[in-house]
């Protein structure tokens, strides 16, 4: 790498990072509890709007996995679920009414968040939608990753974008709260997807899965990026540089091996398809705050008005997370 | 009495005090090394929990940083003080705060009771063992290291390359041979003494404080002077991964640590709960005695080093993307790619699948769509057909095939009338089986119902592209099985070659070919190619074909269709 381009890579983070400045004079904090967090706690940060119906079970699911604290920026949800967060004691929430695009979909706030309390701790960024699956979760909890990551002295981990959807219409079964969604949603494609890399920021660029084969058959290109490097023992010269999938220092993203060995890796499981998500893309059409003039949400109420079934016949249901090391979506590198 | 327990501790002192009692409570003396860099706060809230125990020492602290001198000064000072303060002692056991015993300490004794005057020390010469680090094997006792490999990697890299250049070489001293091994050891009073006590130690001591990764090479280099009785094995069961680093134990290991034959294990997570209660607990009879399996342990830990370094061939995914060159094979399994056999057979695809069970797809590279076997709109992994989907990374898509179908050999048609793009990368792949028939491509024209300009047209296009084709299936680049023929060479004998290609596939076939592909009708096809020659197009990769095809004649006063014998 030039000086040049170092040069460059510099002033991004640089940008990113007083973007992060500017957009955090929006939040306001409702519930702080920050004065708990303890040095080596795991924290969780996501941004979220109107997800009430799933916070009970996220809030379990990565409760039980091992993480303290949770940092949460709530974006005008209207559905009491910032109520409900405010009550919780591992959770510090603030809120803001500003528009999610133009804080680089939650972007800016989650780097300022972190930027504030994750220095030094292994940090996890998901959605509410999304659940962290890694090699050996079900006999260890995340710190044994964690400490592991130390060991090595590896700084970041990637966990690929699982799309999981239901058999039969996306919208056959409800959703009740506090379910677990991969009840319902317990499908996945697994083995169709491309890799390029992305020789500036260095990372790889996934696509593919359901929303390439169902939503975007025509035109590949613009099916959305699977690829996400979710936790992070941060730092606070880091930024995310586009959603989870990019990050600054670009060698954050090194999380693949290019001699021919594999590195461990885990899955992002995304139980974006349920019976919410109709609703959730109709209303994402009106109020256009996702990536590129929300291209993915059109493409999907067109199809999904059409014919709300994701599921094929070579779809495989979702056991454990060994399951995904065989099929080669995620993998144990040299954990054992 | 008879073993006494030198125990590194640097963190988890929770753990290390448990299984510090754990010892004691066997009767076992311990003298402790706590780190330098671990706060004075805590040390001494250590020290003061271990107060109550009559025979546990705390040896004068030393900066124990990976890979230098102060491991080995520790140990040596903590052995003083336990040869000096328990004159009991027979063996010294090395361990350190994150290992945990197996077995019922009892039984360590017993054993080393039986074996009064061996040492166990791993120690092989630098030139037998494979495990260095960093290419670093001999050089280790011939350079200089006054850098930290951690933390001053640059340093510690330019100052190895500038004695290189500088052919710079340490004296070995009085002639001792280096010899290397884990830094887990059990020594005899009468070897740790001979060490300790030697009137050259000031010597030795100086030169491998300078050498790389001391803890590794100074017990095991100097007792090869003075035991009398060495077994070159450790009695702790430490596993390392590719970088050197030692492998962590979790709970979900403890079936495996039981059938372990070793006395002592490291390095424990300090979480694993269970692993320390379940080998933590007094009575003896409290463990399930199973039979020793250590070969397995021994498996799983070198399956995760070849995961790590080599990884699964011919998978393309989110932590493994090879460079160009380093797949370690471009695909997973072997495959068959056929061109033209299915313009020159009419039922060349379901006679295939047939006679070799394989699946056999139609062209998957045909512009329309991916034409999966059965005519399938999706295959396994959930694999489109989309013609845009395929094409948008057509390497991914043959790669993602053949990873999706593990198990099942598969098959497809190619041709000019497809998308070329993916050629090279059939071509350079070994796992690839490529049979032409050159000029078949022509077979489809001539029974086509079109205008003969039309015709001309595509059969020059056709040509063009299958030529270049060839040349790239000759070129010295290509790693897959090449077979070519003529289109006038195979049908004079087409049983001999697909015979010869069946074969190389491997399947259970070994009576010779059943049945035959039915070839279709291919009388006039010499005075078509004519046509077209003399229309000015010169079809040349289908060999020489007279106009009066004699081969084909007779078959016009048959009734049955042609076969082929």
């Amino acid at each position: 790498m030039g000086v040049w381009q170092s040069y460059r890579m510099r002033l991004r983070r640089k940008r990113a990072k007083a973007r992060a400045f500017r957009k955090h004079f929006s939040l306001t904090p409702v519930a702080n509890r920050t004065e708990k967090i303890r040095p080596g706690d795991i924290l969780l940060f996501s941004t979220l709007r109107d997800e009430h119906i799933r916070l009970p079970y996220f809030l379990k699911y990565y409760r039980e996995m091992g993480v303290s604290h949770f940092l949460i920026v709530d974006n005008d949800s209207t559905d009491g679920g910032a109520e409900y967060l405010a009550q919780q004691d591992d959770v510090s929430l603030w809120s803001t009414k500003s528009s999610y695009k133009r804080s680089r979909f939650g972007v800016d706030w989650l780097n300022w968040l972190q930027q504030k309390y994750g220095h030094d701790h292994w940090t996890l960024v998901v959605d509410a939608d999304e659940f962290f699956v890694y090699p050996f979760c079900d006999t260890r909890p995340i710190r044994a990753l964690t400490d592991w990551l130390d060991s090595s002295q590896v700084k970041s981990f990637g966990a690929m974008l699982l799309d999981m959807y239901p058999k039969g219409r996306i919208d056959a079964v409800p959703y009740q709260a506090g379910q677990n969604p991969l009840e319902i949603a317990a499908w996945f494609d697994p083995g169709n997807y491309v890799i390029a890399k992305n020789k500036f920021y260095g990372n790889v660029w996934i696509q593919g899965g359901p929303r390439a084969r169902v939503f975007f058959p025509d035109a590949p290109k613009k099916a959305p990026a699977l690829n996400k490097t979710p936790l992070v023992k941060w730092d606070r010269r880091y930024a995310y540089e586009s959603s989870t999938h990019m990050l600054l220092p670009r060698g954050l993203n090194l999380t693949y091996d290019e001699w021919g060995g594999e590195k461990a890796s885990g899955i992002l499981l995304h139980a974006k398809f349920l019976d919410t998500f109709t609703a959730k893309a109709a209303e994402e059409l009106t109020r256009r705050q996702h990536y590129s003039a929300s291209v993915e949400y059109k493409a999907y109420a067109r199809t999904v008005q059409e014919n709300p079934e994701l599921w094929c016949k070579w779809s495989e249901k979702y056991i454990n997370w060994r399951q995904l090391e065989i099929l080669g979506l995620m993998s144990k590198g040299n954990w054992a | 009495m008879g073993v006494g327990i030198i125990m590194l501790v640097h963190t988890a002192f929770g753990r290390a005090e448990q299984v510090a009692r754990h010892w004691a409570a066997a009767g076992c003396p311990l003298v402790i090394h706590v780190d330098k860099a671990v706060p004075r706060k805590t040390y001494d809230a250590f020290v003061n929990a271990l107060s109550d125990m009559p025979d546990v020492r705390f040896a004068k602290r030393h900066r124990c940083e990976w890979g230098t001198w102060g491991l080995v000064a520790a140990t040596q000072d903590a052995a003083k003080i336990m040869l000096r303060d328990f004159a009991d002692v027979r063996h010294v056991y090395l361990a350190s705060g994150s290992c945990l015993p197996l077995r019922p300490v009892q039984e360590l004794i017993d054993y080393l009771a039986k074996r009064p005057h061996t040492d166990f020390i791993e120690s092989a010469t630098t030139a037998d063992v494979p495990w260095t680090m960093g290419g670093l094997d001999q050089e280790r006792f011939t350079l200089r290291f006054p850098f930290s490999w951690r933390n001053q990697r640059y340093l510690f890299d330019k100052y190895v390359a500038l004695q290189r250049i500088l052919r710079f070489k340490r004296r070995i001293p009085n002639g001792i041979v280096p010899h290397m091994g884990s830094q887990w050891w059990c020594l005899t009073r009468q070897t740790l003494s001979a060490i300790l006590q030697d009137p050259e130690r000031d010597t030795y001591d100086r030169y491998f404080s300078k050498v790389w990764i001391p803890d590794e090479s100074y017990f095991q280099t100097l007792v090869r002077q003075y035991s009398r009785q060495i077994e070159s094995r450790s009695l702790t069961l430490s596993k390392f991964d590719y970088q050197g680093k030692p492998h962590i134990f979790y709970d979900d290991h403890l079936q495996l640590l039981r059938r372990s034959d070793c006395f002592v294990a490291r390095k424990i997570w300090p979480f694993a709960d269970r692993l320390y209660q379940a080998f933590l607990t007094d009575q003896a009879g409290a463990m399930n005695r199973t039979e020793p399996n250590p070969g397995k342990i021994d498996r799983i830990f070198a399956k995760a080093v070849e995961r790590r370094t080599r990884g699964r061939p011919g998978l393309y995914m989110q932590s493994r993307f090879p460079v160009e060159g380093r797949e370690n094979g471009l695909t997973c399994a072997q495959y068959s790619v056929f061109e033209g056999f299915s313009d020159l057979f009419e039922n060349f695809e379901p006679w295939l699948a047939k006679m070799t069970g394989m699946r056999v797809h139609g062209h998957l590279f045909a512009p329309e769509r991916a034409a999966f076997s059965e005519g399938q709109t999706v295959m396994n992994g959930a694999l489109s057909d989309s013609a845009a989907l395929r094409d948008y990374n057509p390497r991914a898509f043959l790669a993602s095939l053949i990873w999706n179908t593990r198990g099942e050999r598969q098959c497809f048609q190619f041709g000019p009338r497809d998308k070329q793009k993916i050629e090279w990368e059939i071509a350079k792949d070994p796992n690839a089986q490529i049979s032409v028939i050159s000029g078949a491509w022509a077979v489809p024209l001539f029974k086509s119902n079109r205008n003969f300009s039309d015709i001309r047209r595509e059969a020059a296009l056709l040509q063009r592209v299958e030529s270049k084709h060839l040349e790239v299936l000759r070129s010295q680049w290509t790693k897959a099985r090449v077979r070519i023929w003529t289109m006038a060479e195979f049908i004079e004998a087409p049983m001999e070659p697909l015979q010869t290609i069946i074969d190389e596939i491997g399947q259970q076939n070994l009576r010779g070919l059943a049945e035959v592909p039915r070839m279709t009708d291919l009388s006039g096809f010499g005075q078509f190619l004519q046509n077209l020659k003399n229309q000015g197009m010169h079809p040349y990769l289908m060999g020489d074909f007279p106009i009066e095809h004699r081969l084909h004649e007779p078959q016009q006063n048959q009734r049955k269709p042609y076969l082929v014998r």
